[in-house]
């Protein structure tokens, strides 16, 4: 028991690493910052995309949402940040992991727009233009409020994933909570500035989990 | 040399190509392995585990529910490090590619448990009440009345969240799993040359678009028809 408790939770070597850990944790914030709104606005535009008239429209959402959808992030990231420079292409850390998580996050934000805009009654779209309203004002006034609203609990689940998976950007040594863990870790030989870490995502995350199951029980998924 | 040459010389050699394909098979071999080894267990800790919270004793459900809320919250590769890390020194040593599976397993079934305890509760009192007071037991009702109604309306979640979890087998290259990946960055530092990269992601492009495909027909097969 000493000895689990010296590797995963020593206090003295927390305490050490804090610094570095706090500094990690506000890079993790500033990528949730970046790559959250990007998949939001990105899957908007996938969700548009998907409900649109034109086939062609159509077929290339689909076909952009099922690839992303299905290459695990981390692939996608290192084929941009390790394959890319032998294009000539060459990205930092963190523009390598706002173009993997828009990539990634458009996709399945743009799926769970879709699905919303499609709980949306024909008589709402028919009621607003009737009222002299365009196309495009319908969607964004009328639509996608209500859209929105039916699909929160998948949008802050969805959130959710996207805050975990920013630790993927450890991999590719962006300095961000999980990477200042593991080098605390690879300097002490010890584990607990990791445990440190994951109480970190346990602070922030469990509080929305909780919320998500509540959501989706109210809501009857 | 062309610009097309070019990017193919630097993209799918095809010396290369051949030189490194039983690299990536065996990594393929390796994940396909993982996969189906983390489905099996993960889904069948996280059925247990609903079936224990059916029981309704409360000293049994805090550990469980904690557990659940614990392994949906933190980032797998956070768990992965920890437990890679952690039990070598408590003189515990497994291969890396048995943390990758006990630590998807855990994920995966924490997520199922949730889901399939939402199933469990979504299935009306009155049917618990009716196939209790033909006289038949707590696990008799459960397995023969409610369990099969609620599983209907579990395919479509768990579905997608198995898919979830399984690719999350890319992760296993952080530590040195032998995986698609893993062959394939190690390839490429070899070679100096993205093709292996390239050819370890096709090749999960190849396995995960079917697999994410039939997700969605079963999301659409199993679909909560609206009366």
């Amino acid at each position: 028991m000493d000895i689990f408790l010296f590797q995963f939770f020593n206090l003295d070597i927390m305490r050490q690493a804090l610094p570095l850990i706090l500094d990690g944790a506000k890079m993790t914030l500033l990528l949730c910052l970046a790559v959250i709104p990007l998949g939001l606005v990105g899957g908007l535009m996938v969700a548009t995309g998907s409900i649109s008239t034109s086939r062609t429209s159509r077929i290339l959402t689909k076909g952009y949402v099922d690839f992303f959808r299905a290459v695990p992030p981390l692939v996608l990231l290192l084929v941009i940040y390790s394959g890319l420079p032998f294009a000539g292409i060459r990205l930092s850390p963190f523009m390598a992991v706002c173009l993997a998580f828009f990539l990634n996050a458009s996709s399945f934000y743009g799926e769970i727009f879709r699905a919303g805009v499609e709980s949306v009654g024909k008589g709402q779209w028919e009621a607003a233009r009737s009222t002299g309203l365009t196309w495009m004002q319908t969607y964004q006034t009328v639509v996608l409020p209500q859209a929105s609203r039916n699909v929160l609990p998948d949008l802050v689940s969805n959130t959710v994933e996207v805050i975990k998976l920013t630790s993927i950007a450890s991999v590719v040594s962006f300095t961000e909570l999980l990477y200042a863990a593991d080098m605390a870790r690879s300097v002490t030989y010890n584990t607990s500035p990791i445990v440190l870490a994951a109480i970190l995502y346990l602070a922030v995350l469990w509080p929305v989990v909780r919320l998500v199951s509540r959501l989706e029980h109210r809501l009857g998924h | 040399m062309t610009g097309l040459d070019r990017f193919r010389d630097a993209f799918l050699k095809p010396e290369l190509i051949e030189r490194y394909l039983p690299d990536i098979l065996s990594g393929i071999a390796v994940t396909l392995q993982i996969a189906v080894a983390v489905v099996v267990t993960g889904l069948a800790l996280g059925l247990a585990l609903a079936v224990v919270r059916s029981y309704g004793y409360r000293l049994v459900n805090a550990p469980v529910i904690v557990f659940v809320d614990v392994f949906r919250a933190l980032p797998p590769l956070v768990v992965i490090l920890i437990v890679y890390f952690g039990l070598p020194n408590l003189g515990v040593n497994i291969p890396s590619f048995a943390v990758l599976w006990l630590v998807l397993s855990l994920v995966l079934a924490a997520f199922a448990e949730e889901i399939f305890w939402s199933g469990l509760i979504s299935v009306r009192k009155g049917q618990w009440d009716a196939a209790r007071s033909t006289g038949l037991s707590h696990w008799q009702a459960l397995t023969s009345v409610v369990l099969p109604q609620a599983i209907r309306i579990c395919v479509p979640p768990l579905t997608n969240r198995t898919i979830a979890v399984t690719k999350n087998t890319a992760l296993g290259t952080v530590i040195g799993v032998g995986e698609i990946m893993n062959q394939g960055t190690s390839a490429m530092s070899l070679s100096g040359n993205a093709t292996p990269l390239m050819m370890a992601a096709i090749a999960y492009v190849a396995i995960f678009v079917p697999v994410v495909a039939l997700g969605s027909w079963i999301e659409r097969r199993f679909a909560w028809k609206k009366a």
